[in-house]
């Protein structure tokens, strides 16, 4: 997708306008841009069955599938970990409704996920005080070190990097989550450090499957 | 609104809009109390297509804005009036600076973001974002930035997408989910980069669309339009080798002359032929021959079903978009309907073997041009099980719109033409297939035949009025000789699935029932020109197709001389061998995605 940067015809006179304009700036380099939309092909990837029955098991446990899809894509977003196409039209069947619909609502939030993740999610919060305390830069830097954007995926499948609201540790700021585990007052020297703790895990566990 | 007033325990409200005190009934929006008021607000997104029961109300597009007034606390504040229902003792103003400004901004702030082509897009003069710019004296676009760059769609030999026309006003959504309940489409994605399109963003042509093209005929701007066909009839046109032949729709000469700045309704049969022919077509044949032979197939097939306790009821299947709504939506049905093919493949399937063989041409030099009412219909000329020795029974498909094209394109003044008449032997028509534009005149005509047959008495009252009238879904009790037959007639494709849910369940004892895909048939085509929300269009072509009826000598289908020729020569029975092999066809059960 073709970008063009916005530009904002303020007028710059104030000093307070420009202190705002320079806020907005920044927020607006750093903050996630809104994803393309791509046509969303089948994974191939076959689930076994136990885990639609699941969901299905799930779904009709439910008094009533009215207003309940975003429920339902919860549940197998966890079940499935993402909700490829296959997942989509298997709830619209289910439930009676288009597939449209349910990819609507899917492609709508920002917490559903249409493509596997990687092992680890290193979730950056860009909370307010997480924000002015130097969030942006520590995003910047685990971009840097791991090669990719916001809501991608390395390529050995390791790693994704989101960036998230305020997760409540404003105490800590900046925070920095990967998976369920938190590190406050994050420095960009840290960074590094942080993303080596899991590869060498992940070296760790290969060596022991080889032996 | 009517019922509104009619109601008599409804309390009525006393506000004010601009300097006019108005009485107004309870429950009504502020947008509707001004319309009464005869104050105009600018809409966009609002679409009242009350006939249809079609209303989109997702005040999406902030172009209505106007000010509530409330000098109390000194807190005036804008609200879009096409949501805001009316309070008792409200004052309005839609005239306020503040109210202007904000309207305009909405346009602005839309156009920052809509490519600027209107010189080159098929919208041209025809787009309502466009004419909005023009009405709000938009002037200037004060915010330049990102814009959306999404591939056009053009996957589907009927519809074409282009999402970055797309203002998000989701009228096509309403179309398509509420009134068709095909649910093909839906918004996808969020914020700056939202559009309208179908399920996992896949091409429409992988998606279970109908292509009834109602989509295409509410769409404000051009993000959904028709594939374009023009170039490929003037190619054939200019090839000396081909014979090219053209026939038209019964609904387009009840609604061409809207494009010429002709009243709606106005009947232009005579012009269009001379047009056509002026255009350089070999033979002006018309479809309606087609839809007479329709009728032979179709109430000989009625008789022989009824005759031999074979599958009731009969559906009619002249509209493509319908058939391709019940091989998705209802795949367990697809033996119920009628095998003929629709009026303009039968006529194709004519024109290259018994006209062919007339007139002693190399069917592969003939190339057939339908001008349809329909998008559905281009689409449907591909299918592959429509083709005959290799070639196709029609070769390309225009709408009504791109006829219209057409004919300015070359220089023709369409208001100052005389009339002639359509080229024999395939242009000699009926009153019968004249009202196949229209919702319930298929089955008309097949009853006008199979009445006749049936009980081997002259029918003296041609209309059978109990299957006239707009509704949606209709139900009607014919009596033929000693035997009642029970109709139904269904419009709309949201109407056409409460009777298909009905036979499915075992629940209708319908011994024939035609379905239309459009809401009132195919006066109301998606190709047809664009209504821009006012049904009293449809209405008055309507009444156009009934007059162009009742001025015909000859109203009976099994009466046309050249129909009772071509069996006589070529085909034998009708329903009989060839005519199964030429005039008949099937379907296949498909995906619904």
């Amino acid at each position: 997708m073709q970008k063009v940067r916005i530009k904002f015809h303020i007028e710059r006179k104030n000093y307070s306008w420009q202190i705002i304009y320079k806020y907005f700036e920044k927020l607006v380099n750093v903050m996630t841009k809104p994803q393309d939309i791509d046509v969303m092909k089948p994974t191939g990837q076959e689930f076994p069955k136990e885990k639609y029955d699941e969901l299905e098991a799930f779904i009709n446990n439910l008094e009533t599938t009215k207003g309940a899809l975003i429920e339902i894509l919860h549940k197998a977003q966890e079940i499935f970990r993402y909700l490829p196409r296959d997942v989509q039209l298997f709830i619209a069947r289910k439930l009676g409704i288009p597939g449209a619909e349910v990819f609507g609502v899917v492609s709508f939030y920002s917490y559903f996920t249409t493509k596997p993740g990687g092992k680890h999610t290193v979730s950056v919060c860009m909370g307010t005080a997480c924000f002015v305390r130097g969030a942006d830069k520590v995003i910047e830097k685990f971009k840097e070190v791991l090669g990719i954007e916001s809501n991608e995926t390395t390529e050995d499948g390791l790693f994704t990097i989101k960036d998230v609201r305020c997760i409540g540790a404003c105490g800590l700021a900046p925070v920095v989550m990967v998976d369920g585990k938190v590190y406050g007052r994050v420095k960009v020297e840290d960074v590094d450090g942080i993303i080596n703790t899991y590869r060498k895990q992940e070296e760790q566990n290969a060596d022991k499957v080889l032996r | 609104m009517e019922q509104d007033n009619q109601c008599e325990n409804k309390k009525t409200l006393n506000i004010q809009i601009n300097d006019q005190k108005l009485t107004v009934p309870e429950g009504i929006t502020v947008l509707e109390a001004s319309h009464e008021a005869g104050v105009k607000i600018p809409t966009l997104c609002h679409l009242d297509l009350h006939d249809l029961q079609m209303y989109n109300k997702t005040a999406s597009c902030r172009v209505c804005m106007v000010e509530l007034l409330d000098p109390k606390n000194n807190r005036n504040k804008l609200v879009p009036s096409c949501v805001t229902k009316v309070q008792d003792g409200m004052a309005v103003r839609t005239d306020t600076i503040r109210a202007i400004t904000a309207r305009r901004m909405a346009v602005e702030l839309m156009l920052s973001n809509h490519p600027n082509e209107c010189f080159t897009c098929p919208k041209n003069l025809e787009c309502e974002l466009q004419s909005l710019a023009e009405e709000l004296n938009v002037r200037q676009i004060r915010w330049e930035g990102e814009r959306m760059v999404y591939p056009k769609d053009m996957s589907s030999d009927a519809i074409v997408k282009d999402a970055n026309k797309c203002i998000y006003c989701r009228r096509c959504e309403t179309g398509c989910n509420e009134v068709q309940t095909c649910g093909i489409l839906s918004g996808i994605g969020r914020g700056f980069n939202a559009f309208v399109g179908p399920f996992a963003n896949i091409p429409m042509v992988e998606s279970s669309c109908t292509y009834c093209g109602q989509c295409v005929q509410v769409c404000p701007t051009a993000a959904l339009t028709e594939a374009f066909h023009t170039d490929k009839v003037w190619e054939a046109i200019n090839d000396p080798d081909k014979h090219v032949i053209v026939q038209t729709a019964p609904a387009i000469r009840v609604a061409l002359g809207e494009l010429f700045g002709m009243e709606a309704g106005t009947i232009v049969t005579g012009k269009m032929v001379t047009a056509l022919k002026r255009m350089g077509f070999d033979e002006v044949f018309d479809t309606n021959f087609g839809a007479d032979l329709t009728i032979m197939e179709e109430a000989s097939e009625l008789i022989y079903r009824l005759k031999n306790n074979k599958t009731l009821p009969i559906l009619t299947n002249c509209c493509p978009a319908w058939v391709k709504f019940i091989e998705h939506q209802f795949p367990e049905l697809i033996h119920v309907p009628s095998t003929c093919k629709s009026p303009h493949i039968m006529l194709g399937t004519i024109a290259k073997t018994y006209y062919a063989e007339k007139k002693g041409l190399d069917p592969d030099n003939i190339v057939v041009v339908s001008v349809m009412p329909c998008i559905a219909k281009k689409a449907e000329a591909k299918r592959a099980e429509l083709t005959k020795d290799e070639h196709n029974n029609v070769d390309i498909v225009i709408t009504t719109r791109e006829l219209g094209a057409m004919i300015k394109e070359a220089g023709i003044e369409f208001e100052r033409l005389p009339d002639s008449e359509f080229d024999n032997p395939l242009g000699e028509t009926t009153g019968a297939s004249v009202i196949f534009g229209t919702a319930g005149g298929v089955i008309e005509a097949a009853l006008r035949t199979a009445h006749e047959w049936m009980t081997g008495e002259k029918l003296e009252k041609v209309e059978f009025e109990e299957l006239r009238g707009m509704e949606g879904v209709r139900r009607a009790t014919v009596k033929i000789g000693d035997q009642e037959l029970k109709i139904g007639i269904a419009s709309g494709l949201g109407n056409a699935r409460e009777i298909l849910e009905d036979i499915r369940d075992g629940k209708a004892d319908y011994h024939a029932i035609e379905i239309m895909a459009c809401p009132g048939g195919c006066i109301a085509g998606g190709g047809q020109p664009y209504h821009h929300g006012n049904h009293e269009v449809v209405k008055k072509r309507r009444e156009a197709i009934y007059e162009e009826d009742r001025r015909k000598k000859v109203r009976k289908s099994h009466e046309n001389k050249e129909i009772l020729e071509l069996y006589k020569k070529y085909l034998g029975d009708p329903f009989g061998d060839m005519a199964h092999e030429l005039l008949h066809t099937h379907f296949e059960e498909r995906e619904r995605i």
